[in-house]
């Protein structure tokens, strides 16, 4: 267990300047989400048109492994439709346990770095937490329009 | 290593390469080699239900259980073990009172009184009670440091104030507070107050008659016990008056079709075959104390904290350190500048250097402090300056580690 397997250059440069940090008017969708052990927190907005998540942006707190995994996370939803970001979420979670997946399949590089969690299983919820923020804000979109 | 640290058999491990060094003993303590053997004995030489049946090893399992009763009766000074409830702990206490004093007698016109620095355990039940009652939560004003101001408390405390619902020690801060005078106050008023003792049985000696509480509930796992057990005190006259909240076997007298009656005290309470190994387990706990003497303990847990926060403060720039500077019990609650607290704990772990970072089941607290989290360290009488030296050295790295990542 090394440190630098967790805290990867990538990860801390998405900390220090999140992505799509902020708030937005006019969303579609909007979720907030606590991790209810630690405390964590984020609040997410999208705009979905279509189909497609167009925006995504965030506000929360947190550690530096959730805040960096949920810049990532919107960076990578942008553009995609809603299928393809729940086959993300099911294909992030799959990484934080442990499964070698193919990480090709992640729009966005970064992500990659955050497979070293896996090996820190106190973190794990610290790093799904924007994905599961994703998967319900879907989730509850879906029902709104059913 | 001090004395105490070899009776401790899970400390002599290393974990991640280095030697443990346990700071999280306010969220359990560890057990001693005494405890450990006294619950194995139990299930290899007495095991048996209580109260029940004539045999032999019956009678035994029901004396030792008893036993632990009588132990934990001395250990707080309670008038009679009639007054000493077992249960499954802190939280189990408190959702008694809350749900069996609470309902019987609160009303839309009356106030319970807590601080904002209540363990989630001892302000969720006084919001069910109030919102069962219509009574008001009310909360006294915290001063800077976290202490109680008792001249502002007691404009607080009036004739509607039917419950004072407030730790011994503070969980995040090991603030202190004044009980007994917050139970004359209350008296005075014709209200009780309830007790969290979950931070403070473990470290120093509580006397409940001389601090002439109504209510006051600890969790043995704190305090060298197994974890699962846990005892609620109550004077005897209010216990008597309050309904159990659960019913069934071991806890009734006579029982007919559609009738029937409790046991008296403290059986009515315990519902179901009881905790016997935790019990036995927590007796031998407060053997463990006395062994020792609560007053060394409750000494060498003020001098350990005071020595961690003192060193903090010199050595680590940047820390911010929140709670008393002086007389806090047990424990240090810091942030280390922009780090997250996790991340603090993530690196101090690969140390070996076990400390919780959270909110601690306190989130108002968190929000009172004007944080999302903190990390905390806490000690026990097995824990020595050594450690506390690790602790800096730990910091010290996690503040060079991340200055390194960030640049
Ligand atoms: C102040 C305080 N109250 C209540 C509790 C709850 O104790 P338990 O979880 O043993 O019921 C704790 C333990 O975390 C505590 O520190």
């Amino acid at each position: 267990m090394s440190l630098d397997d967790l805290y990867r250059r990538v990860i801390m440069d998405h900390y220090q300047k999140p992505r799509n940090k902020g708030k937005m008017e006019n969303d579609a969708v909007s979720v907030e989400l606590n991790n209810p052990t630690c405390g964590d927190k984020i609040y997410l907005q999208m705009r979905v048109e279509d189909g497609k998540i167009v925006d995504a942006k965030f506000t929360g707190e947190g550690c530096s492994i959730s805040m960096a995994s949920a810049s990532m996370m919107t960076e990578a939803v942008k553009g995609l439709t809603e299928d393809e970001s729940l086959k993300l979420v099911d294909l992030f979670s799959r990484m934080m346990l442990g499964e070698e997946v193919d990480v090709d399949q992640f729009p966005l590089e970064d992500i990659e770095a955050l497979t070293g969690v896996a090996k820190f299983p106190a973190r794990i919820k610290c790093a799904t937490l924007a994905w599961k923020a994703l998967e319900k804000g879907l989730g509850d979109n879906h029902s709104k329009e059913a | 290593m001090n004395r105490f640290h070899q009776d401790f058999p899970i400390l002599k491990q290393e974990v991640n390469g280095s030697p443990l060094v346990y700071l999280d003993s306010s969220a359990t303590s560890q057990k001693p080699a005494q405890v450990i053997d006294a619950i194995d004995a139990y299930y290899k030489q007495i095991n048996s239900n209580v109260h029940r049946g004539v045999h032999t090893l019956g009678t035994m399992a029901t004396d030792a259980y008893e036993g632990a009763r009588e132990k934990v009766r001395a250990l707080i000074h309670a008038r009679t073990t009639k007054e000493i409830i077992f249960n499954r702990g802190t939280t189990t206490g408190i959702n008694l009172v809350a749900r069996s004093y609470a309902a019987a007698k609160l009303t839309a016109d009356d106030e319970i009184l807590l601080t904002p620095a209540e363990h989630h355990s001892n302000l969720i039940p006084w919001q069910q009670a109030a919102k069962s009652s219509g009574a008001q939560l009310k909360y006294f004003e915290l001063e800077p440091d976290g202490s109680l101001d008792l001249a502002k408390a007691k404009k607080m405390i009036t004739s509607r104030t039917k419950v004072i619902a407030i730790n011994h020690v503070s969980n995040v801060m090991g603030t202190i507070h004044p009980l007994k005078e917050l139970a004359k106050l209350v008296h005075a008023h014709g209200g009780v107050i309830a007790v969290d003792g979950a931070q403070s049985v473990p470290h120093l000696k509580v006397d409940v008659q001389d601090l002439d509480v109504d209510f006051y509930t600890f969790s043995g796992h704190k305090m060298f016990g197994p974890t699962g057990i846990g005892v609620l005190y109550g004077k005897e006259a209010l216990l008597d008056q309050m309904e159990p909240v659960e019913f069934g076997g071991e806890m009734i007298d006579h029982v007919d079709l559609y009738e029937s009656t409790w046991k008296e005290l403290p059986w009515k309470f315990e519902g179901g075959t009881p905790i016997i190994a935790g019990a036995i387990g927590l007796g031998a706990a407060i053997d463990y104390i006395n062994s020792i003497g609560i007053e060394v303990i409750e000494k060498h847990d003020l001098e350990i904290s005071q020595y961690a926060y003192d060193q903090l403060a010199s050595h680590i720039e940047g820390i911010s350190l929140y709670g008393p500077k002086q007389g806090r019990m047990g424990m240090v609650t810091f942030n280390l500048g922009d780090v997250h607290p996790h991340d603090v704990a993530t690196v101090l772990d690969a140390e070996g250097i076990a400390v919780r970072a959270g909110h601690h089941c306190c989130q108002p607290l968190m929000r009172w402090l004007n944080v999302s989290a903190t990390a905390r360290a806490s000690f026990h009488i097995y824990n020595d300056e050594s450690d506390i030296d690790r602790l800096i050295k730990g910091l010290q790295k996690t503040k060079e580690y991340f200055g390194h990542v960030f640049r």
